[in-house]
């Protein structure tokens, strides 16, 4: 049994203890259900055991009974691979996407790519130019890294005077976190030998936009992998099979799928990516480039736009955080709009550039309330509201929103997408 | 003796560094000429830039016959983005990024177009129709004239009304 003295919120709105469900085993008000008919003696079987199961599956899928949790998908009206697919976030727990869940930008379509006809270049400013076949680059030193990967232009409808009504992943659901599984880049760029005035690299994709962009050396060489497994499996080919570049923490338009040349050079090449697209146009009429960083973030996924609280009492509101400058220190949660903050749980591991998992046990009294989360990553940065944001970068910017999300709980337990 | 030592613990240090890059190296030599085929990158001033020619004036039969069907009449926009006609300038609400407000490099235009477009068959314009629809678009936001020819030497040459807009971020 829970003591009472533990019950008592520890910020307004309801907020309790988040290591009350740790420590008591918080049990939530139960209805007594009715036994089933037997005869004296009878064990009582669930159907599911009456019958031998299925036999077994090359490929597993999900539960008939979760047809619903899916990507939405939005193709532009003249040429469908032209656009996004979201992350349902609001269905989702824990830290990892599954691959087919994971979030889909195309410039133009998904390739289909032979590995046995796929060949990375890297030239410029090298030594030697060099080509790596992908059955050679599975030879290689790998490494692992658990990170996010998040579209620059993720979030960007609350850029809008009135908050968008529609489930979470349909408009922060352009990140995803898993677990990447390739070669240093690094390993590559000693290979070709980079000459001194090599300053940048400009990557290319071999899909039908021949997608490019530029990032810094520095980059290259610190934490970027040229990755061929995703969550284990080769990377689906919505994600760039048969090899992708990551770099983690930057904005999704330069970890480039489909990854076909590497070219090194002393400056950027001023791509449509890094220009026209990806840059912020700020009230002052000049724009913000090379923003790659993506900065803390933090939401709410339970409970969000969609679902229905059906009766007052204890509920666990859960939600990801996330940072590109490292990892998450610390996320608050509000049940009063913001007047007064409790800290949440972080489940562990808390990894650099990674999803973090919070959660925090919660009270309601069947008051109109309003949640918020914000993050704090380990540089000290605070996710801010989005008043002081829109102060910032006033809303022309459509890029790198990251401000503070707000769920209204109406009396009937309804939830609305507010601005508070 | 401490001498050794030292030498030991140094030879420790370094040595999981470099048993760490070590790899089977297996990239091959690219040949120039393999370089020069994929390699199609087009820098601001100029580099990578294509022979052929073009004016907006046949440039503009170019975008009717590719590029209208989405992009507009005039390039104003459709179902793709607005290239040019802007009403608003950067700083009003809202503003309008066309090319001639917005992209800082023509350069740009010229690379762009002849990687990605058009959506439905990329890559299929050849250098002289690229350069005449560049020049078209260019002449649509009021940047070059009509008969202007653009080339590999002209179009590095053309200074974007935008050319100065863009702060570099990325150190902050």
């Amino acid at each position: 049994m829970t003591a009472k003295h533990d019950l008592k919120p520890i910020a307004g709105g309801g907020l309790l203890d988040r290591r009350l469900f740790l420590k008591k085993g918080l049990t939530f008000s139960a209805v007594v259900l009715s036994a089933d008919v037997l005869a004296q003696g009878e064990h009582y079987r669930p159907d599911s055991s009456k019958i031998a199961g299925k036999p077994f599956s090359n490929y597993g899928l999900p539960s008939q009974y979760e047809r619903e949790t899916i990507r939405w998908t939005m193709g532009n009206s003249m040429a469908d691979g032209n656009g996004v697919s979201w992350t349902p976030l609001q269905d989702l727990e824990g830290t990892i996407t599954p691959n087919g869940l994971h979030f889909e930008r195309h410039h133009n379509g998904v390739p289909e790519i032979d590995p046995q006809q796929h060949q990375l270049l890297i030239h410029g400013l090298v030594d030697k130019s060099l080509l790596f076949e992908v059955e050679d680059l599975l030879r290689y030193p790998m490494t692992s890294l658990l990170c996010f990967i998040e579209c620059g232009g993720n979030s960007n409808a609350a850029w809008r005077s009135k908050p968008i009504q529609t489930k979470l992943g349909y408009f922060h659901g352009m990140a995803s976190c898993s677990e990447w599984t390739g070669v240093p880049l690094r390993l590559l760029l000693d290979e070709a030998k980079l000459k001194g005035r090599a300053k940048w690299l400009v990557a290319e994709g071999a899909d039908a936009s021949l997608m490019n962009v530029s990032l810094p050396l520095e980059k290259a060489l610190d934490d970027c992998i040229i990755a061929l497994y995703q969550n284990g499996e080769r990377i689906r080919p919505e994600n760039g099979y048969p090899l992708r570049l990551i770099a983690p923490g930057w904005e999704g338009v330069v970890n480039v799928k489909w990854l076909r040349r590497l070219h090194i050079t002393n400056r950027p090449v001023m791509a449509r990516n890094e220009t026209s697209k990806y840059t912020e146009l700020m009230p002052s009429g000049k724009a913000r480039q090379f923003t790659f960083v993506m900065e803390a973030k933090s939401l709410i996924t339970h409970p969000s736009f969609g679902h229905k609280l059906d009766k007052q009492g204890f509920y666990q509101i859960s939600g990801l955080a996330w940072s590109g400058h490292g990892k998450i220190k610390k996320v608050e949660v509000s049940a009063d709009g913001g007047k007064t903050w409790a800290t949440a749980d972080l489940q562990e591991p808390v990894l650099s550039k990674c999803f973090t998992r919070f959660r925090i046990p919660w009270q309601w009294t069947g008051e109109k309330v309003i949640l918020k989360s914000r993050a704090i990553d380990e540089t000290g940065y605070v996710q801010p509201e989005r008043e002081e944001l829109v102060k910032q970068r006033g809303t022309h910017g459509y890029f790198h929103y990251n401000a503070i999300v707000s769920w209204e709980i109406d009396r009937d337990g309804s939830i609305t997408h507010v601005y508070a | 003796m401490f001498m050794r030592n030292s030498l030991l613990i140094l030879a420790l240090l370094i040595s999981p560094v470099l048993y760490a890059e070590e790899t089977p190296e297996l990239g091959k030599p690219a040949s120039k000429a393999l370089v020069e085929q994929w390699n199609n990158d087009i820098f601001p001033d100029g580099e990578g830039l294509p022979s052929g020619k073009g004016t907006a004036t046949y440039g503009k039969k170019v975008y009717q016959q590719y590029c209208l069907s989405c992009h507009g009449v005039k390039g104003t926009g459709d179902s793709a983005d607005e290239l040019a006609g802007a009403k608003h300038g950067l700083t009003d609400n809202p503003p309008d990024k066309t090319i001639g407000t917005y992209w800082p490099y023509a350069t740009t235009l010229f690379d762009f177009t002849r990687r990605s477009m058009p959506l439905n068959n990329p890559g299929s314009l050849n250098n002289s129709q690229l350069y005449a629809v560049t020049a078209y678009l260019l002449y649509l936001n009021d940047i070059i004239g009509e008969k202007e020819i653009m080339d590999a030497q002209t179009l590095a040459k053309v200074k974007m009304p935008n050319r100065d807009g863009f702060v570099n971020y990325q150190s902050k």
